[in-house]
């Protein structure tokens, strides 16, 4: 089964959260949607899951107790106790509670939450409030489950514990749905869509999109001076500067770049902010 | 050259806890150093006792050769993770109050974020408030720059805005000292020191740290069984797409866990965090993988 959205448009008032964007989520893959603060993420999910109610375009779900979310502001209850926490959602979504127990020991112990399950929420520390907020969202094997960044403010060791839950669900059939501001993150999904102030990016599989880049990228060590200096920007401690054009019309040169998944995005940034500046919009 | 900021053999305790065990950390002028560590790595705690704000238990701290004291406080810019600024006050007044407070210089801003001088803070976007946070935290020109996950829930395009910022405060001879949980930032920095459990258990490039450490990576169609499969035999593995990396086993015994598993495994090369993870995790928990 594949759930999504297509040609979603949101509107706050004045503001255009989202313009016109489609997102497809079949059963079993991780399907990423990056971008930075306000590029519309959280309101595609929010839609997704049926919290915001789109302007325009159509939202294909699961019923609601199909559905797993993990919001941006975290999903337990502070004045439980982890296993409360759990057993509270597994009762909500009707799941066994023979079956619940078992399958929360499972997770609990594979992400080092075990010695905590007596714990209030309220006292675990970020990453492993994360943790619990994943599995209580997944604890009732949803067939869509929709993550809005949850590993932002997560240390790399929760990382890799949520990134075995994220496996974990997709193993047993769900789609998954994961919002981050991180490419290094995003590129561990099979499946991404990169958004910049509610407009789609990109979108592919991260190769295809690293692949897609028009024109050419070249590196120096010096910031180009004119015109170009407006379409580089600096990786480590040396700069890339992007020409427009055809993909793979320069012959192979010892200067130019093949482009990653970074290089990708930024150019599609790039090539976004000139084309507004040009039309005589704001610029930053 | 006498080093901007110098533990050695630093060492503290809260009561039976040591959080930072025989540190030797060092950072010159015109370089980056990331420092990487999970919570509790005593990454915090380290940072504290080189701004001055704890003294150590043991070992020797200077930072611009001298004991850290409110004189050398000054020399130093900081920009924590939650930026410091007031949200309803323009960029303009932000830099006005901090430089009626602290005297110095008064802060720039960059040319692109000019015509926002005058948003309310809290109306801009988390790349521009950055850029704020910055310029305030430059004013004074600092010597020594610390920066807390300087880059945090930006876009990639105003991210490497952001680091054309820190290198040129590096390239005009300032050192920079940058903490974070992302690989992203750690990869634009010249030099990482890696910690865990109050040690240092690596310093160096990416390349340096990463050296020669492989991965199995298993490629099939039918990654939810192989991954199960790996599972069952107590193997940690981790989904890219649609592979999946196995730290720290040979091929060949991942080829045995997949038994009818139609696959093909290969050895590459590990990333940064794979390494990390290694160097974390060896001698603790061991249950999480990349």
């Amino acid at each position: 089964m594949t759930w999504g959205v297509r040609g979603l448009m949101v509107r706050f008032g004045e503001h255009l959260a989202l313009a016109g964007v489609s997102l497809d989520a079949p059963a079993g893959r991780v399907t990423g949607v990056v971008g930075g603060d306000g590029a519309g993420k959280t309101t595609l999910l929010r839609c997704l899951v049926g919290a915001v109610a789109p302007g325009w375009g159509e939202v294909r779900r699961p019923e609601s107790r199909r559905i797993g979310y993990l919001s941006s502001t975290s999903g337990t209850y502070p004045d439980l106790s982890v296993e409360e926490n759990l057993a509270f959602a597994a009762t909500a979504y009707g799941v066994p509670p023979v079956e619940a127990r078992a399958r929360a020991a499972e997770y609990l112990e594979r992400t080092g939450l075990a010695s905590a399950r007596d714990r209030l929420t309220g006292h675990l520390s970020g990453g492993m409030r994360q943790k619990l907020g994943v599995i209580r969202a997944m604890v009732h094997r949803p067939e869509l489950l929709v993550l809005d960044e949850p590993t932002t403010g997560i240390d790399p060791v929760s990382r890799a514990d949520l990134w075995w839950l994220i496996a974990r669900a997709a193993a047993e059939g769900a789609a998954v749905v994961l919002a981050t501001a991180y490419l290094d993150e995003a590129e561990r999904a099979s499946w991404l869509l990169a958004l910049d102030e509610g407009h789609a990016l990109a979108e592919g599989t991260p190769d295809e999109i690293a692949a897609a880049v028009p024109g050419t990228i070249r590196t120096s060590t010096e910031r180009p001076s004119g015109d170009a200096s407006r379409r580089s920007w600096r990786r480590g401690a040396r700069w890339r500067t992007w020409t427009p054009g055809a993909a793979g019309s320069v012959a192979p040169q010892a200067d130019v770049v093949r482009p990653d998944l970074h290089d990708a995005v930024t150019v599609a940034a790039l090539a976004r902010e000139l084309a507004v500046t040009a039309a005589g919009g704001g610029a930053a | 050259m006498t080093a901007l900021a110098e533990t050695v053999g630093v060492l503290r305790r809260f009561g039976p806890l040591v959080a930072v065990d025989d540190v030797h950390l060092r950072v010159d002028g015109g370089e980056v150093v990331g420092l990487l560590g999970a919570n509790g790595a005593g990454k915090t705690t380290l940072i504290r006792i080189l701004l001055g704000l704890l003294p150590p238990t043991d070992g020797l701290v200077r930072l611009f050769g001298l004991e850290p004291s409110r004189e050398t406080r000054r020399r130093i810019g900081y920009v924590p993770q939650g930026l410091g600024l007031y949200d309803d006050l323009t960029p303009d007044e932000n830099l006005a109050f901090a430089h009626a407070v602290f005297g110095g210089e008064r802060g720039t801003l960059p040319q692109a974020i000019r015509p926002l001088a005058g948003v309310l803070v809290g109306r801009l976007s988390l790349g521009v408030q950055r850029r704020v946070a910055f310029a305030q935290a430059l004013a004074h020109r600092p010597e020594l720059l610390v920066l807390d996950e300087p880059t945090s829930g930006v876009d990639p395009l105003a991210r490497a805005r952001l680091w054309e910022t820190i290198r040129e405060t590096a390239d005009d001879g300032a050192g920079v000292l940058v903490t974070t949980h992302h690989m992203d930032e750690a990869e634009e920095c010249d030099r990482l020191v890696v910690m865990a459990d109050g040690r240092v258990v690596a310093d160096g490039t990416v390349a340096e740290i990463v050296g020669d450490t492989r991965v199995a990576v298993v490629r099939t169609d039918e990654w939810e069984r192989a991954f199960a499969a790996l599972e069952t035999a107590g193997m940690s593995a981790a989904l890219v797409g649609r592979t999946l990396r196995v730290p720290r086993v040979a091929p060949a015994a991942v080829e045995g866990a997949l038994g009818d598993v139609p696959a093909r495994v290969d050895e590459a090369a590990a990333t940064l965090e794979e390494r990390f993870l290694e160097l974390t995790l060896s001698g603790g928990r061991g249950g999480a993988a990349a």
